[in-house]
């Protein structure tokens, strides 16, 4: 047999009543006291899992998403023993060890030294496997020169580091990772995700939970995507990935109105009516990626006929930077005229390499020989741009490093770099 | 789980209680500017205490022996069981980033706690020592039962922290009782005053209090002056281990749900 986790019909049930405040003794006695045999009231329930099963092969590299409030703690937290489910059972196989927060019982009083022997007990570590790994721990956190410093003294980026530095050294079969990379600076992040591409090289079994879709996308070989407490969907990544953010994209979400919109300038013999995203395929993208490929249609009516026009857009940042404002006149396009009625036009952009995040689209329609505005809708629709791997790193960027991203290729005297995360994983693997 | 395989896991986990019970004592040195010497300072200054007001003004006998020494041999042990106490039994509350965070068996917690007590008490049991020489007290062979009733106590402590330590996780207002219960405990317990100064009559409950069998039978191994008392001693021993039990059944019974309500 091969597996290495079997969840069975796992089902977790919260009492509301016992989670929303501490309770007192005293309230309960006085309870007692005033109505004896008055039956308890009615407790509200949270059904945090309902029958989740499903199992995981030796090796395989699983990435749990779902929104918040899903049931993906609670999944972690039943397999990492920490709480129990309320029926159904889960099978494990091999060392577990689960990381749900970085530098667990850590202590503000003892030293970095101290507290790496206590975190690696903590995290199930022998005193003699810490001890044998002393070095590698610290020169991975890069904390020797405070080695026997209280770490009440360190900084916020430091204690993570040598938190990570721990758990990145246990050896576990099976690894239970919660969203632990989603703190910290880029720089801790990347080494976070090169050990974690370590330990999936050596044959370990992850469960990783994160919202850094890239990270997921590029370290996980599967997706379970989890529900209000159920397993929606279970498959590939890439399936699941896609799936996953196209629920985030309500019905408005592809298409959006601009009928109503007041805020707009020009003459208003034609106007625009709709914006929708679109694939190349024509079907609605729910979703936008960066550096994936979008087609914009964007619907107007006339009131009448409109003698060569000019179509033309402007993306800018949410803070109002403009990125680009192209036309069908910056193209030198003629476009003889608009009929009476409903049209649309398309822009298609081959890739959209644009940093995750929100983007805002102005659209304007002018014409003639005299360039007289018909309509001008400022920040009309906003586009949300979705993360996915970029340059083929599992990094997850945002607007810290900027706006757009160009492809492109690094060589040093002439030869190409390889890829960071390759020599990174060569380095450590023989170091162990 | 099974007794057998539970036990099992306990020994697994030997080191970490070993790391907890070392964490609490490392840090509880370092907070403290005069760090070991605590240990002895709390139960030095009690006994003078007790030996200026009792001994001196409502002159208590003391079973022949000098009443500073027989007051500090009894708070040794009553201070271990009293700090210990007040410290395992918001052990599970004051653990609560771990008990959400990690598994491991949570009876490490106030087991932790209870041994991590032993340190201080061995300070103090030194200074114990240095007392004996002065008064020129000199031990029997009875000192040998001595880890007897030391044992005892750890036993005792560790079935009552798990009850409070269990039942503070569900209450949180038990809490608050911990320190009058210690406090009403030293004065029901033959610490400051030898048994021979209750009547007759009420000594049955006093030996209700397993303490009193554990506080007596410490301090007559050690300095004599009376003969360890087996009845006692036995009472005593069925009293801790059914506090022992009661403890352990609860706490075990209600674990699973710690890492919830916590």
């Amino acid at each position: 047999m091969n597996e290495s986790i079997i969840v069975e019909n796992l089902t977790k049930r919260y009492e509301l009543g016992h989670l929303q405040q501490e309770t007192y003794l005293r309230h309960q006695i006085v309870n007692m006291l005033k109505a004896p045999f008055r039956r308890r009231r009615e407790k509200e329930i949270l059904w945090a899992l309902r029958d989740v099963s499903f199992k995981v092969n030796h090796g395989e590299v699983v990435g749990i998403i779902g929104r918040n409030g899903a049931g993906k703690s609670t999944l972690l937290k039943i397999l990492s023993k920490i709480t129990y489910p309320t029926s159904g059972n889960v099978r494990t196989r091999g060392r577990v060890a689960s990381l749900l927060e970085v530098g667990t019982g850590f202590h503000e009083e003892l030293t970095g030294r101290e507290n790496v022997f206590l975190n690696g007990s903590i995290l199930g570590m022998k005193k003699n496997e810490v001890a044998a790994k002393l070095d590698q721990i610290v020169s991975f956190a890069g904390v020797e020169r405070f080695l026997d410093t209280p770490i009440k003294r360190y900084s916020s980026g430091m204690r993570l580091r040598l938190g990570f530095a721990v758990a990145a050294h246990l050896e576990p079969d099976i690894l239970i990772v919660d969203e632990v990379l989603a703190v910290g600076d880029a720089g801790f992040q990347k080494k976070c995700i090169s050990a974690m591409e370590d330990m999936r090289g050596g044959g370990r079994t992850v469960l990783f939970v994160s919202h850094n879709m890239a990270a997921v996308e590029n370290l996980c070989n599967r997706g379970i995507w989890i529900d209000a407490g159920r397993v929606r969907m279970d498959g590939s990544t890439h399936e699941v990935l896609e799936a996953y953010m196209g629920s985030f994209a309500d019905a408005d979400g592809a298409a959006r109105d601009l009928g109503s919109v007041e805020s707009r300038r020009g003459s208003g013999e034609v106007r625009y009516t709709r914006v929708e995203f679109l694939s190349p395929d024509g079907s609605a993208q729910l979703v936008t990626r960066s550096g994936k490929p979008v087609v914009i249609r964007m619907h107007y009516r006339a009131s009448e006929r409109i003698p060569s026009p000019s179509l033309g857009f402007r993306l800018t940042t949410e803070m109002g930077t403009l990125i680009t404002e192209t036309s069908t006149s910056h193209h030198e396009l003629y476009v003889p005229e608009l009929p009476a009625g409903d049209g649309y036009v398309e822009l298609e952009i081959e890739s959209l390499n644009l940093i995750p995040g929100r983007y805002l689209l102005s659209l304007g329609l002018s014409g003639g020989a005299s360039n007289h505005l018909y309509d001008l809708v400022d920040n009309a629709v906003h586009l949300d741009v979705e993360a996915a791997s970029i340059y083929g790193s599992s990094r997850s960027f945002d607007s810290r490093v900027g706006i757009v991203f160009f492809p492109q290729r690094w060589r040093l005297d002439g030869v190409s770099c390889r890829s960071d995360r390759d020599s990174e994983a060569v380095v450590s693997g023989a170091r162990r | 789980m099974s007794a057998i395989t539970s036990f099992g896991e306990y020994w697994r986990y030997r080191e970490l209680m070993y790391f907890l019970a070392w964490r609490d004592v490392k840090v509880r040195y370092k907070q403290a500017t005069l760090g070991a010497a605590w240990a002895i300072i709390q139960p030095l200054f009690t006994m003078l205490t007790f030996t200026f007001f009792f001994g001196k003004l409502a002159g208590i006998s003391s079973n022949g022996v000098p009443y500073p020494l027989f007051s500090f041999s009894g708070l040794v042990l009553w201070m271990y069981v009293s700090v210990t106490l007040g410290h395992a039994g918001n052990s599970l509350v004051n653990n609560s980033n771990l008990i959400t965070k990690v598994y491991f068996p949570r009876l490490l917690l106030p087991a932790s706690s209870a041994f991590g007590g032993l340190m201080d008490l061995a300070v103090s049991c030194v200074f114990l020592a240095a007392m004996m020489v002065h008064y020129q007290v000199q031990p029997s062979w009875a000192i040998m039962f001595a880890p007897l009733f030391v044992l005892e106590a750890v036993i005792l402590v560790m079935g009552a922290s798990m009850f409070l330590g269990a039942v503070n996780v569900k209450y949180r207002d038990v809490k608050y009782t911990i320190p009058f219960l210690i406090q009403i405990g030293l004065f029901v317990t033959p610490i400051i005053y030898p048994v021979s100064f209750i009547p007759e009559r009420f000594r049955w409950l006093l030996n209700l209090n397993p303490l009193t069998g554990i506080i007596e039978g410490f301090r007559a191994s050690l300095l004599g002056g009376t003969a360890i008392d087996w009845r006692l001693t036995a009472i005593s021993w069925c009293l801790t281990l059914s506090v022992f039990a009661l403890g352990y059944v609860y706490f075990r019974k209600t674990e699973e749900t710690f890492a919830d309500i916590v």
